[in-house]
């Protein structure tokens, strides 16, 4: 076998990263790149950084980059697609970033039908302010502010955001991956491959939902990390296609 | 071009397309319903992007989002709607993106109520969001004024890289006057933007980010941010004098207030009173050096507002104690009559 490790176009070289070992968003941010430059639309792109351990996203990302205000990706994204459509834009997202406080954009861009692609990173915590409880918390889950676990009688239940978008005609592709492995991550890149073939192609809002570890704030190892995702958080939030319009927007020429 | 007759909500629609504004976000709010109409109704016709958005906050956003594009963007509200934007506004001037940004003001505090108020001077003029800056503010005192202060607005925005504000209030944004357009301009020939994302194609990558984490290089980005406006008070100030050649007192008041005080400055001129206006057009930066000129031979200052006195801290900052500022206002959306500044203007006049 004749394995490469050829280093992406759109991801930069000797930059140092500041995520902590294991963390999910090194890989995802990887796969992002390669599918850029798979698909050849990386001098196109811009991406929308969020609040969250992303904010220094574009210290790795080698090509355009706007940070964004805390929750507001998605209503920055629509302000660019729709003032240069030729650019291909993707709103990059923690889970209290796209599912608390910026949830009204998240709802209304997609329900808008926005032809952007939202690469939603779910961890179940708040890793950047310091492991608070994230609306994707699990039942149980200890968190800095969920002390006891999080109990649904005070905290509510995980926010299942992901399959409420789906249902949305906007939404043409919508999935949810898990970084639990190598099967898992390549899993992940294929998804984030129909996702922005969807934007490619004008057919409207696509989002995949990458479970990802944050080894810091969970206390655990990585390995342990990857097992976790694995066998508790794909029980709350199973892997798979949540929906899939593709087929029928081509053909109903549903473009924007 | 011929004088039509239009009111102000839409003059400030038909001059920011006229300007070359080819993107407005904004969410309904009285009493400025009338410019998000007429963007709906006349932006898209001109091939430009018109969104009601799902709140102020994703409006700004969007704003700022379509202004890394080096597009001409404006976003539109009335006071608590602009109170929501300030988040965004502080983002746009650390990004250093051009923006239009208009407040219809009305009274308050909270959700007040529709009528014309000046409540949002602080506010307009102090930054309104977090941090170390400042936005030009722009007062349009007739409907005509809208129409060329919008305008000017797009090339202050773009010239400097900062969001502008423009401030009217509800009586102006439903007052209808005949007006004259400016020109439109062609988008053709409007200069490249060379700092605007478009995508690295096969050059080099770009970002934007206001997150500065080393204090010692967040200081140096504020001192940049302090020399720019230092630049723009000193080139864009802007104010109008009114009989103010043989004034005994001078009236200060900006947008309808001011409108309001030449009909009192009219009245007492009947009666022998020689009173005159200054009436700032820049609310920021604050036309001080005339104020200083003024006071050195006119003694007497009143300032008129439609708030509780928020603007009469700027003229006394300007003037000191070099001479006497007496202040009247009516705040929570009560428009004051000529009659009442006229009587007001005698009793300083009468007074030692
Ligand atoms: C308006 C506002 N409120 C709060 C914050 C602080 N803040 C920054 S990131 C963040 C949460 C990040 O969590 P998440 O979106 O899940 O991303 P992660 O760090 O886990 O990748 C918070 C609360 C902020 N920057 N702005
Ligand atoms: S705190 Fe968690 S999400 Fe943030 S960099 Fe560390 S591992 Fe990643």
């Amino acid at each position: 076998m004749n394995l490469k490790n050829k280093w992406p176009e759109y991801y930069k070289k000797d930059v140092i990263s500041h995520y902590c070992p294991g963390c999910g968003h090194g890989i995802a941010h990887r796969l992002v790149s390669e599918v850029l430059e798979d698909l050849d639309i990386g001098g196109k792109a811009v991406l929308v950084n969020p609040a969250g351990c992303a904010v220094l996203a574009y210290l790795y990302f080698d090509f355009d980059v706007l940070e964004s205000a805390h929750g507001r990706g998605t209503a920055m994204a629509t302000g660019i697609k729709r003032a240069n459509p030729d650019l291909f834009v993707i709103s990059y997202q923690g889970d209290g970033d796209l599912a608390a406080i910026g949830t009204a954009e998240t709802i209304h861009s997609a329900n808008r039908g926005e032809n952007i692609t939202v690469i939603f990173i779910n961890n179940a915590v708040y890793g950047m302010t310091g492991g608070q409880m994230a609306p994707t918390t699990l039942l149980g889950q200890k968190t800095t502010t969920s002390v006891a676990g999080r109990n649904p009688a005070f905290e509510g239940y995980p926010l299942h955001i992901t399959d409420l978008l789906a249902t949305l005609p906007g939404v043409v592709y919508a999935e949810r991956t898990a970084l639990d492995g190598p099967a898992g991550i390549v899993k992940t890149k294929k998804a984030i491959t129909n996702a922005f073939q969807s934007q490619i192609d004008g057919l409207g809002y696509s989002i995949i939902e990458i479970l990802s570890p944050c080894p810091t704030n969970w206390k655990k190892s990585p390995v342990d990390s990857f097992k976790w995702i694995k066998e508790e958080m794909t029980k709350e939030f199973p892997v798979g296609v949540l929906t899939d319009k593709r087929k029928k927007y081509k053909e109903e020429k549903i473009a924007v | 071009m011929d004088k039509v007759f239009i009111s102000g909500n839409d003059t400030f629609g038909e001059s920011a397309i006229r300007a070359g504004c080819r993107c407005y976000f904004g969410y309904p709010i009285t009493p400025q319903n009338e410019l998000g109409e007429y963007m709906a109704a006349h932006m898209r016709n001109a091939g430009g992007v018109f969104i009601q958005s799902e709140s102020e906050l994703a409006a700004i956003n969007m704003t700022i989002g379509a202004s890394c594009t080096g597009s001409r963007v404006m976003t539109s509200s009335s006071s608590p709607g602009i109170s929501l934007k300030q988040e965004g506004i502080s983002f746009l001037a650390a990004l250093e993106l051009p923006a239009v940004i208009v407040n219809v003001m009305r009274g308050g505090p909270g959700l007040g109520n529709i009528a014309p108020s000046q409540g949002d001077y602080f506010q307009s003029t102090r930054g309104g969001g977090h941090g170390d800056y400042r936005t030009p503010v722009f007062a349009p005192g007739t409907i005509q004024e809208i129409a060329d202060l919008t305008f000017h607005a797009f090339e202050v925005a773009d010239k400097y890289r900062t969001p502008v504000l423009l401030l009217g209030d509800g009586m102006m944004g439903q007052t209808k006057e005949p007006v004259v357009f400016p020109e439109p301009l062609n988008l053709k020939e409007m200069p490249e933007k060379e700092w605007a994302l478009k995508g690295r194609g096969k050059g080099k990558s770009r970002y934007m980010a206001s997150l500065i984490l080393d204090p010692v290089e967040e200081e140096r980005h504020n001192w940049k941010l302090v020399r720019k406006y230092k630049e723009i008070e000193k080139n864009e100030v802007m104010y109008e004098e009114y009989m103010t050649d043989d004034a005994d007192i001078v009236v200060v008041a900006y947008g309808t207030v001011a409108r309001i005080a030449k009909g009192a400055i009219k009245r007492v001129r009947t009666e022998g009173i020689k009173a005159g206006l200054l009436r700032p057009i820049t609310l920021w930066p604050f036309p001080k050096d005339i104020l200083v000129d003024l006071a050195s031979r006119i003694k007497k200052f009143i300032v008129f507002e439609m708030s509780t006195g928020q603007m009469v801290e700027d003229v006394q900052l300007a003037i000191g104690n070099k001479a006497h500022i007496a202040f009247h206002g009516r705040p929570g959306g009560v428009v004051p009559t000529p009659a009442e500044f006229a009587r007001y203007i005698n009793r300083e006049i009468s007074q030692k």
